[in-house]
C-alpha cells in the first residue's frame, strides 16, 4: 500500500489511525462534535474482521470498549461534553484494573450539556482529575488533521505499552476542520501490541514480570483463567484490603508513566530560538498563535511558542527550564483559566504568568492575542 | 488573493455549498497548494444561511477559520444579507441576480450573475447550482486549474451525473467570462 493524499477531517483521520493501529472494536455513543468517529467505526470495522457497538448509554459505551480490550482486541470510545463526564467512573476502572483503552473527547463547549456544536478546550483539568482517587493519566492534545492521524496512533501504542487509559483530547475545531493529509502507508507505521503471556506460562495475571513495565496481559476468557477488579488487587487480581498491598500497586500504578516520561512526553517549541516573549497554547488554539506570532514579529516583537502534545503528563522539565528565559508568559487556551494553573505551578516564580481566552464558543483570533502581548509587555 | 485567499460560500441549506468548499479545497490540494475547509455546524445550517468556507494559500495556513474573506457568494438574499458586507475592500462578491443588496455597504468588486437561472434553465437541475457557482469562482480568481476543478468535482457528484456537473463547470465559466 503506498502514500495516500486526501482532504480529511480531523474526526475522519483518528478513524483511518485507529484502525491502523489496530483498533478492532468500537463502542460507544454517538455525541456531536464526535459523531464522525462512531459513524466511520461503524462503516469500516466489519472490513477489517473488527465489530461496532452503538451502547444504550455514554457509560455503557465505555464499558463495552474496557470488556473488548480485555477480551483482547484494541479499543476505542469517543465522546465530548457531557458523555465525558459520564465516562469518568469506568476511565478509572481502566487505570486500576490496566486495561488499554484509547478515549477521545472532542471538546465543546460546557458545563453540562452547554454548546453543543461549538469548540471549547474546558476538559484539560477533567482528563486529569475528572476521575477520583490518585490515578495515572496521558492526555495528548492535536493541532491538525496530520497530528489527530499521528497522536491516534501514538494513543494506541501508549495505552497498550502502558496498559492504560490514553485521552485524545481533540477539539471541534481539529474534529471539523479539513485539511490535507499524506496518509502514511501502513508498514511505514511503528505498532506497539501488548505483551501477552506465554501459552504454558505460569500465569499471575498482576505480576509484573523482571525488567518489564506491566504485566503481561492475556486475554480474557482464553485459558488463564483470571480476576479483573476496580478495588485494589495483588498480583492474583483478587481483591485485598491491605494497605501495604495499595501502596505497592499505586506506586506500580504511577511509576509506569513517572519513570518512562521521556518516553511519553512530546511538545513543540515555535519560532522559540531568539524568542523574547513567550506564548504556552495546544490544540487548536496554537493555530492561532502561530498567526499572532507572525504577526508579532512583523511588528518586530520577538515572540515564540511552547506547545503542549502531551498535556499530561505535563511537559514539566523542559517548560521549567525555559521559563528560567522569560519575565512574562501568557498562556493561550479555550477556557477561563485551566492549564494556566498547570504552567503557574511549573514556572514558580521565574516568570509573571498571563491568560488569555474564553468559553462562549468563539474561538480567540489572532489578533486578539497581538493585542494581549502588546498589553502585557 | 493569490498567495492566500479567503472564500466564504454563502446560500440555503441543501444548495450544496459544503460540498463545494470540499470541491474547491481538493482541486486546491491537486495543484499542490495549501487549503483548508471549515462550515458552520449547527442548527442554522438546516434552513436560514449555512455557509462554507475555504482558505487556499502557497504558504502554511496557521488560524484555520476566514476572518476577512477575498470572495464571498451569495445564492440566497438571506445569505446575502447576513454575509456579503463581510467581503474585504479588495474582495470580489458574487451574488445570484435575484440577490438584492443594501447600497449602504461597501462590497468590494460586485458580479452579479443567474447563477440559479443558469442551473435551471441551461443546465437543466436547479441542484447543480452550486458546481455552476464553482465554474465562476474559478474563472474569477484562477485560485485553482481547471483541470484539477474538474477532477475535483467529477471524484466528487454521483455516478451518472458526470456530463450534467461538466456541463453546469462550462456555464460557470461562461458566465464569469461575461462580466471579466
Amino acid at each position: 500500500m503506498s502514500k495516500k493524499i486526501k482532504l480529511m477531517q480531523g474526526n475522519e483521520a483518528c478513524v483511518e489511525a485507529a484502525l491502523m493501529a489496530g483498533m478492532r472494536f468500537y463502542a460507544g455513543y454517538p455525541i456531536t462534535p464526535s459523531t464522525e468517529l462512531a459513524e466511520l467505526s461503524a462503516l469500516h470495522l466489519p472490513y477489517y474482521g473488527g465489530k461496532f457497538i452503538q451502547m444504550e448509554d455514554e457509560i455503557a459505551g465505555i464499558a463495552a470498549a474496557i470488556g473488548g480490550s480485555l477480551a483482547g482486541l484494541k479499543s476505542m470510545t469517543a465522546t465530548s461534553g457531557p458523555g465525558f463526564s459520564l465516562k469518568q467512573e469506568n476511565i478509572g476502572y481502566a487505570a486500576i484494573a490496566e486495561i488499554p483503552l484509547v478515549i477521545v473527547n472532542v471538546q465543546r463547549g460546557g458545563p453540562s450539556t452547554g454548546l453543543p456544536t461549538s469548540p471549547a478546550q474546558g476538559d484539560v483539568m477533567q482528563a486529569k482529575w475528572g476521575t477520583h482517587g490518585d490515578h495515572p493519566v496521558i492526555a495528548l492534545s492535536p493541532d491538525s488533521v496530520t497530528e489527530t492521524f499521528n497522536l491516534t496512533i501514538r494513543a494506541f501504542n501508549l495505552a497498550e505499552k502502558y496498559r492504560t487509559p490514553v485521552i485524545l483530547l481533540t477539539d471541534e475545531v481539529v474534529g471539523h476542520m479539513r485539511e490535507k493529509i499524506e496518509i502514511p502507508a501502513q508498514e511505514d507505521i511503528e505498532i506497539y501490541d501488548r505483551v501477552k503471556p506465554k501459552e504454558n506460562e505460569e500465569y499471575v495475571p498482576f505480576k509484573t514480570e523482571e525488567g518489564e513495565i506491566v504485566p503481561r496481559m492475556a486475554n480474557f476468557g482464553e485459558g488463564h483463567r483470571y480476576h479483573v477488579t476496580g478495588l485494589f488487587h495483588d498480583e492474583s487480581g483478587f481483591p485485598s484490603n491491605s494497605s501495604e498491598n495499595a501502596e505497592v500497586m499505586l506506586d506500580h500504578l504511577m511509576n509506569k508513566i513517572d519513570n518512562n516520561l521521556d518516553d511519553i512526553i512530546d511538545y513543540e517549541e515555535y519560532m522559540m530560538d531568539d524568542a523574547e516573549f513567550l506564548i504556552v497554547s495546544y490544540g487548536s488554539t496554537a493555530r492561532t498563535v502561530r498567526s499572532a506570532i507572525k504577526a508579532l514579529r512583523a511588528e518586530g516583537i520577538k515572540a515564540g511558542m511552547f506547545r503542549a502534545i502531551t498535556l499530561w503528563p505535563s511537559p514539566e522539565e523542559k517548560l521549567a527550564e525555559i521559563s528560567k528565559k522569560f519575565d512574562k508568559i501568557l498562556v493561550a487556551e479555550m477556557n477561563l483559566g485551566q492549564y494556566v494553573q498547570e504552567v503557574q505551578r511549573i514556572v514558580k516564580s521565574n516568570s509573571e504568568v498571563y491568560h488569555i481566552g474564553r468559553a462562549n464558543g468563539e474561538v480567540t483570533t489572532p489578533s486578539e492575542i497581538v493585542n494581549k502581548v502588546k498589553e502585557v509587555l | 488573493m493569490n498567495n492566500h485567499a479567503e472564500i466564504r460560500l454563502s446560500g440555503s441549506g441543501g444548495q450544496g455549498l459544503l460540498l463545494a468548499g470540499v470541491i474547491l479545497a481538493e482541486a486546491a490540494i491537486m495543484d499542490d497548494k495549501i487549503a483548508i475547509q471549515t462550515q458552520s455546524y449547527g442548527p442554522e445550517a438546516r434552513g436560514g444561511a449555512s455557509k462554507a468556507e475555504v482558505i487556499i494559500a502557497n504558504d502554511v495556513i496557521d488560524f484555520p477559520k476566514v476572518t476577512s474573506p477575498d470572495l464571498v457568494l451569495a445564492l440566497t438574499q438571506v445569505a446575502s444579507d447576513k454575509y456579503s458586507k463581510s467581503v474585504n475592500d479588495k474582495g470580489i462578491l458574487v451574488i445570484d441576480d435575484e440577490v438584492v443588496l443594501d447600497d449602504k455597504y461597501e462590497y468590494g468588486k460586485i458580479v452579479k450573475v443567474p447563477i440559479i437561472n443558469t442551473a435551471v434553465e441551461k443546465v437543466g437541475k436547479s441542484i447543480v447550482a452550486n458546481i455552476v457557482a464553482i465554474g465562476v469562482i474559478v474563472e474569477l480568481t484562477k485560485l485553482v486549474s481547471r483541470e484539477s476543478v474538474e477532477k475535483a468535482v467529477l471524484a466528487r457528484v454521483p455516478k451518472g451525473t458526470e456530463d450534467l456537473n461538466k456541463k453546469a463547470l462550462a456555464e460557470g465559466y461562461l458566465l464569469a467570462q461575461s462580466v471579466i
